[in-house]
């Protein structure tokens, strides 16, 4: 299991670098939700995926999940979240002042 | 702190204060404050001599980093104390010069006077020390001032350009020298030169030796502009003559020459110190006094002789470091040494004669150009007088004190060519030959200096003043002092024998002389019938010849190029360096996020990839899995396929659509991996960006399809296969390499004591309000932030400024 993941994982990363290294805005916000979404599931991964039920005490079980990695994830989702949502604006904005959102032509002048 | 260390900073703290006389005390030049300065000193240093000539030192420590071993030791000895009186004396004179020649109402007087003590407490710095890192801070200081008083006319571009150009070779020059103290350091675990002296012996074994005799040795050539590095002096005749006279000619320049005599207890003694300095030393002087001969300008024939004068001097100590091979029984090396010392103090005293002489000649007639001046023997009798004196002892001849020192260097270099060492058997006899030359282009341009100013016809119609006439006395007085040392130094070479000079050998050679013992000094005008008189003779003969012929020799193309030919390497080098830059700059800084993001990718890729192809990192798990149920091969193979399809679509509400999907795969994953809380916050995050993304595609274009080349796209996907190859070639080894060192998780402990010490059941939760609340605190910092952010955004509106 943990090598299927490895590999989902790693398909995440190739998709995602490869929507950032495009031109248009959304696609590489597109790619950084890709990326982070890559991120998550690897940190679940590494910790290892058979051990026990979910972590809640009230279960009663022998075995549970390992609860840390699951408390940092809930931590990096919610700051992925506004970080896309802000950039997501960002990119509203920057549509809207500069009439496009081709980033070949959202390029500084040479001395910039 | 004691008198010798005040009188070290002493022009320092005069420089503060002369800001406020300047602005004060208008009425009086405010040279006639600076002047009292070097003539305290110089009278104050005058009372070592007693201690000196005894071949007593006087040593006095003030720490200043003792926990690095740099402390502020002044060291008085024959050397320092000759160099004391140099820039003291040629300090006053050059004062008393410049009071006259600077005008009260025109000039930025209180710039002058700060950057020329400046620079003279920094030449006091540097032949006082002992200490090597502060020799090193005060020569810097020295290289600073020089640029400065280049640059006094600023708003000339050949002065900047001269003053950068000083700046960038002596800097140069410094920085390596700093290198070679720090190899010394590396040695000898000392930075005093007295305790480096003591302890040769751990030198002279080491590996480090020739590096950093090189590395300082490029500091001593570029400062006392030795070929090729003599190349700043000729275009720092931008600066004020009496700049040009105390640094270009007396002081500044001999930095290096003093370094040199002052290590020479260090590295003599090695064939390496001895050829590279007296090879260097007799290249400089030929170049030197060639080039001279070519020039147009009075300063600049000025400045090539100071070249090749200390090409002159370096060659003699060179030679004189034999005697460190040899031992005391070959004293004729010694006399190189002798003739040196000999030569530091006339050449001080007529370049220095000569460069006031040439400033009056331009501040009376408005230019300095040969082509122009002549018939000024008459008019200006008194400069003529002081130049005649000057040029006759520059050009060697007797009665001068330049005629003996000349003498004593020709028979230093004879002696050198029967040498048996150091391969000399070969090439020695080059050395007397390019003397000889060289000694007759050096006559050739004494000639030419001379006649052309002050014989000849007067040409009023080619100067821009209207009525030439003799400078005013205070301007005088100086050049005749100097002339007046010319003369006396001719007539009476011994007085200063046993008071200035054999103290300064006894310094630079301290370990040929037994305890209680000096050097035999004695300078004599007349041989008899030797080698060195004939030699004499031919330079007086052939330089005459060849000044008769000069009519025929200047219309040669060589003769017609002023500049030297070695600039070609410094202007390309300084040009190319800056296109060479910009062109990089260009080629790699293209303004394109997406390259910017490339590099960062690939090096990232090649860095990590490296690492595990050399430390044979890849390792992978098979053991130690867990299952794999089949509903999760169909789950997986959904999610991959919605991701791989992403980047196909061209559609934006499809790929809204397929984004949103594989969110919510996501959290069935989630779900799978025993996660509640994660697939419950996944869901709704999941929700949340769908519904942002529909309303920023709202009114967002539709997406085009990408019009790449097809070769980019083919890098772009390689980059892209690299990542994800490399993240799950790290999640592989990573693993397995975790689960090989089989170390207790602390899962452990939150199972335990969720409940005891928290009071909650929930284990996620308690992680993220009670054991790890401060990231909780702080990631809902970063959602405020964000959505403070976002507000800003939609609502602020700052237009019409631009470049905000």
């Amino acid at each position: 299991m943990e090598i299927l993941m490895s590999i989902t994982v790693g398909v995440l990363f190739t998709v995602g670098t490869y929507m950032i290294l495009t031109k248009s805005m959304l696609r590489v916000i597109i790619g950084l939700i890709l990326l982070s979404h890559g991120a998550h599931l690897l940190l679940l991964t590494m910790a290892g995926l058979q051990r026990g039920t979910p972590p809640l005490l009230s279960l009663g079980s022998e075995a549970y999940a390992d609860p840390l990695p699951q408390a940092l994830i809930l931590t990096a989702i919610v700051i992925s979240f506004g970080v896309t949502s802000f950039l997501l604006v960002l990119a509203y904005r920057t549509y809207k002042e500069h009439k496009t959102d081709d980033l070949d032509q959202l390029r500084g002048s040479a001395d910039e | 702190m004691t008198l010798l260390h005040w009188a070290t900073i002493s022009p320092f703290l005069l420089a503060i204060l002369i800001p406020f006389l300047y602005k004060y005390l208008r009425s009086i030049h405010t040279g006639w404050f600076v002047l009292i300065l070097p003539v305290v000193l110089f009278i104050y240093f005058i009372n070592f001599l007693p201690i000196t000539s005894n071949g007593d030192v006087v040593k006095e420590v003030v720490p200043w980093v003792p926990s690095l071993g740099i402390n502020f030791t002044v060291y008085v000895d024959g050397l320092s104390l000759l160099f004391l009186l140099l820039i003291t004396g040629i300090g006053a004179l050059v004062v008393l010069y410049s009071i006259y020649y600077l005008s009260k109402k025109t000039e930025k007087l209180n710039n002058f006077y700060v950057y020329l003590l400046m620079f003279m407490g920094a030449m006091l710095g540097v032949v006082l020390s002992d200490n090597l890192i502060v020799l090193y801070v005060f020569w810097e200081v020295t290289s600073l001032a020089s640029s400065l008083l280049i640059s006094y006319w600023f708003h000339r571009e050949k002065s900047t350009y001269g003053a950068q150009k000083s700046m960038l070779i002596t800097v140069m020059g410094g920085l390596s020298m700093l290198g070679g103290f720090c190899l010394v350091y590396v040695m000898a675990g000392t930075f005093s030169i007295r305790e480096l002296i003591a302890n040769v012996d751990l030198l002279t074994g080491s590996t480090l030796f020739i590096p950093a005799m090189l590395l300082i040795l490029l500091g001593a050539f570029t400062k006392s502009a030795q070929f090729p590095f003599h190349i700043w002096l000729p275009d720092a005749m931008e600066a004020p003559t009496p700049v040009s006279a105390y640094l270009h000619s007396a002081t500044m320049v001999k930095a290096g020459i003093y370094l040199v005599a002052r290590l020479t207890p260090v590295f003599g003694g090695v064939p390496e110190w001895f050829w590279i300095l007296s090879g260097f030393g007799i290249i400089t002087l030929f170049w030197g006094s060639l080039s001279a001969v070519r020039q147009k300008d009075l300063k600049a024939i000025l400045a090539f002789s100071t070249i090749s004068q200390l090409g002159l001097i370096m060659c003699l100590l060179g030679l004189g470091s034999a005697s460190m091979y040899f031992g005391m029984g070959e004293d004729y090396f010694t006399l190189a040494i002798l003739a040196a010392v000999f030569h530091l103090i006339n050449h001080a005293t007529f370049k220095g004669s000569l460069f006031m002489t040439a400033g009056i000649i331009d501040h009376e007639t408005g230019t300095r150009d040969i082509r122009r001046l002549g018939g000024l023997m008459t008019i200006m009798p008194v400069t003529f007088t002081v130049s005649l004196i000057g040029i006759a002892s520059m050009a060697g001849l007797p009665p001068f004190n330049g005629f003996l020192s000349k003498e004593m260097f020709f028979t230093g270099v004879l002696r050198a060519s029967e040498l048996s060492i150091f391969s000399m058997e070969t090439w020695g006899l080059l050395f007397p030959i390019l003397a000889w030359i060289a000694s007759i282009f050096t006559f050739v341009y004494c000639m030419i200096m001379f006649f052309k100013t002050f014989t000849g016809k007067f040409q009023p119609e080619k100067l821009e003043v209207d009525h030439v006439h003799e400078a005013p006395i205070g301007m005088l007085i100086s050049p005749i002092v100097l002339g007046s040392l010319v003369v006396v130094f001719g007539f009476f070479p011994n007085i200063l024998a046993y008071t200035l000079i054999q103290p300064a050998m006894a310094a630079i050679l301290p370990s040929l002389l037994p305890d209680g013992e000096v050097f035999h000094v004695d300078i004599y005008h007349w041989h008899g019938f030797n080698a060195e008189l004939f030699m004499t003779f031919g330079v007086i003969i052939f330089g005459t010849v060849i000044y008769l012929l000069m009519k025929k020799w200047t219309k040669l193309s060589i003769y017609m190029r002023e500049r030297d030919p070695l600039n070609w390497f410094y202007d390309n080098g300084v040009s190319g360096t800056i296109s060479g830059s910009q062109a990089i700059t260009r080629i790699q800084m293209t303004g394109l996020l997406r390259d910017y993001f490339a590099y960062m990718t690939v090096f990232i890729i090649l860095l990590c990839g490296y690492t595990m192809i050399k430390y044979d990192a890849f390792a992978i798990e098979t053991t130690n899995l867990s299952g794999i149920d089949p509903f999760m091969w169909v789950l997986t193979l959904v999610f991959i396929a919605a991701t791989v399809s992403i980047p196909f679509i061209h559609h934006r509400m499809t790929i809204v659509i397929v984004v949103g999907v594989l969110g919510f795969l996501l959290a069935l994953l989630f779900v799978v991996f025993r996660a509640p809380d994660l697939a419950l916050t996944q869901l709704l995050v999941e929700t949340v960006t769908v519904v942002l993304f529909m309303l920023a595609f709202y009114h967002l274009p539709d997406l085009r399809k990408e019009k790449f080349t097809p070769r980019f796209n083919i890098v772009n996907l390689l980059i892209a296969l690299g990542v994800g190859g490399l993240v799950t070639a790290i999640a592989f080894s990573s693993f397995a390499l975790g689960s090989e060192a089989n170390l207790p998780t602390i899962a452990e402990f939150f199972i335990e004591n969720s409940k005891e010490l928290a009071g909650g059941y929930n284990m996620v939760n308690v992680i993220l309000v009670d054991f790890r609340g401060l990231d909780t605190l702080l990631e809902v910092l970063v959602l405020g932030i964000a959505a403070l952010g976002v507000i800003a955004l939609v609502k602020l509106r700052m237009t019409g400024r631009e470049d905000v």
